[in-house]
């Protein structure tokens, strides 16, 4: 044993680091080392898996490492929205079959990935997840580590269920009060990528912890660790608390393992976050960290906007459907808004027919669409023409994400872009409650 | 591994994948039909322009933003050689080692380098120079670990040498 072994022994891990360690067979290891990791589960999309299969072809041992430990979930083009899309869709349907994955999802029982995994318990406490799709730092909500990766990634996890990783440092964010009505998980987000930069996270664990998390629903801690990525974090993570594990308890049978941070665990930067002070929060074009306040919206010239979407892995979950149908029951968007709902998955869609959310949203003048990725990447279902501003509850505002170069996407959460539907400018719910 | 030399393109800050490859491309994954849309949000001209061999030098966070490997392949199909960066998003970087393009984090060079230089790059000495100017760079070298991937080209045939 080298001095610098023993120096390591000394150290407390972060949550992140504990699960890692335990997922490489390792008693201890702390950040910047290189380590191999099983995995729990490898995910992909109908953009991101095709060339993964492709990859798949070069390798000598044929076959995938577990076949109930692959989701492939065909989300953001579908129904397909073209000839190329449909043969993407065909060859992951393809490769599904052949392999007999467990865990892929077609058109009618497919939801967004990164709401759907959760819902069927295919996430839990304790795993390590790798997925094709750099949003799947959201089952970090659960306790997980879990990242996105690219295709090649995906293709050597399928292959041999293992990845290489290098094990982050961590900034840990203490959450403390409780928000106040129609302040939510993506006002805390984004208030946190506006204050750190959309690389203040960059290569690390952002590890959430305080009082303030039992004040979060897990729609809210989804929706958190979902942007983790948006700040260049590697994962966010929040503690297993007795809300996680109801969760679990109800949508999976797989046993989850609770890991906590040591209590002399080392992190580069700690930050306190009073969510009692939090505003709705809005990030302007093009970039998720140029925030502002709806106060300090209120002191601007307003904000003419043509198109609202609720939706996405981001917010297309039960609590911001809600939330969407509070504010625009016995309301009506405004003359010439295009308003898009789209639930997640196909239970939320269910469930939010049963309440009469979908009622609401037809009788308000908002369109209700099938799950899909669609027009948050700028893919279909939503494009902006020339100069077209839009208030999403996505994730992303950069240059030409939602269509054409010169529109603009204001992210929000789903009470700021319900309220805004109905003025037509961008407007805090207060504003029309 | 062979010394990039090219000419650069140079762009700033959280230069992100959606710019690199704009997702209404994503419909296609062949490498080469995504070189033709490499850049096209944020520099229409890249493409006409770009030779074999170019170099990419932007400033923080390149690649930020979604997970799609398309976003290397189609800078590595347009002929880039080598992309410098002050930092990379993470994702970008485990692709781009992943398959095969190669990339360096140097502030110094970042900062010392603009639109049009000619620049070359020894990926053994993590050196780093600017022919036009005269000027001389040391990158961060890869960890041997993934000098190991890029000297099998790529993880595969890392995983299938193993």
């Amino acid at each position: 044993m080298t001095l610098w072994k023993g120096m390591v022994k000394n150290m407390g891990m972060t949550m992140t680091q504990k699960i890692l360690a335990a997922a490489a067979g390792l008693e201890k290891v702390e950040a910047g080392q290189l380590i191999e990791a099983n995995l729990d589960l490898v995910l992909g999309n109908d953009i991101t898996s095709p060339v993964a299969i492709k990859e798949m072809e070069k390798f000598t041992v044929r076959g995938v490492f577990d076949k109930d430990k692959i989701a492939l979930v065909p989300d953001h083009f579908v129904p397909n929205k073209d000839i190329k899309s449909a043969e993407h869709c065909k060859c992951v349907r393809e490769f599904a079959r052949k392999n007999e994955i467990t865990n892929y999802f077609e058109v009618g029982e497919m939801g967004i990935e990164h709401a759907l995994l959760p819902e069927k318990g295919l996430t839990v406490a304790g795993d390590v997840i790798i997925g094709a799709d750099s949003h799947t730092c959201t089952y970090g909500a659960l306790g997980a580590f879990s990242t996105g990766v690219g295709s090649t990634d995906m293709a050597a996890g399928m292959a041999t269920g293992k990845a290489w990783f290098k094990v982050p440092a961590a900034i840990r964010f203490n959450l403390t009060g409780k928000p106040a009505k129609y302040v939510s998980g993506k006002d805390v987000i984004l208030h946190i990528i506006g204050m750190i930069g959309v690389d203040g996270a960059l290569y690390k664990s952002m590890e959430f912890v305080g009082d303030g998390i039992a004040n979060l629903s897990m729609d809210d801690r989804f929706t958190i660790a979902n942007m983790a990525i948006e700040a260049g974090g590697k994962n966010g993570i929040f503690p297993v608390d007795a809300l996680a594990e109801q969760y679990m308890k109800e949508h999976s049978n797989r046993p989850y393992k609770i890991y906590e941070a040591d209590e002399d665990a080392v992190y580069d930067e700690e930050y306190t976050i009073d969510l009692s002070t939090l505003r709705p929060t809005v990030s302007f074009p093009h970039l998720p960290e140029n925030t502002h306040t709806i106060d300090e919206i209120k002191d601007m010239d307003e904000i003419q906007i043509d198109q609202v979407v609720i939706g996405s892995c981001t917010n297309g979950r039960l609590d911001d459907l809600r939330t969407a149908a509070e504010i625009l029951k016995d309301k009506h968007v405004a003359k010439g808004m295009r308003c898009i709902v789209i639930p997640a998955t196909q239970a939320i869609y269910m469930q939010a027919m049963e309440e009469g959310l979908l009622k609401i949203f037809l009788q308000a003048g908002a369109i209700v669409s099938t799950p899909t990725c669609g027009p948050c990447l700028g893919g279909y279902m939503g494009i902006l023409a020339e100069g077209e501003r839009c208030v999403s509850t996505t994730n992303r505002n950069f240059v030409g994400r939602m269509g054409h170069i010169s529109s603009e996407i204001y992210l929000a959460s789903p009470a700021v872009a319900a309220a805004s539907a109905i003025t037509g400018v961008i407007s805090g719910p207060e504003e029309v409650m | 591994m062979k010394n990039a030399k090219g000419m650069v393109f140079k762009y700033g800050d959280n230069v992100d994948t959606d710019v690199i490859i704009p997702a209404r491309y994503l419909n296609s994954s062949d490498p080469a039909e995504l070189a033709t849309h490499c850049m096209e949000d944020i520099d229409r001209n890249f493409i006409k322009n770009v030779k074999t061999g170019d170099i990419i030098v932007a400033e923080k966070n390149f690649g930020c933003g979604s997970s799609r490997e398309h976003a290397p392949i189609a800078i590595k199909a347009a002929g880039v050689s080598c992309v410098i960066a002050e930092t990379f998003a993470r994702i970008f970087y485990r692709n781009a080692i992943n398959i095969g393009l190669p990339i360096i984090e140097c502030p110094e060079a970042s900062r010392g380098i603009e639109a049009g230089d000619e620049v070359e790059v020894n990926f053994d000495t993590g050196i780093i120079t600017n022919v036009t100017k005269g000027t001389t760079f040391k990158g961060q070298a890869f960890p041997e670990f993934m000098q190991k991937i890029i000297a099998s080209e790529g993880l595969i045939n890392y995983i299938n040498n193993k």
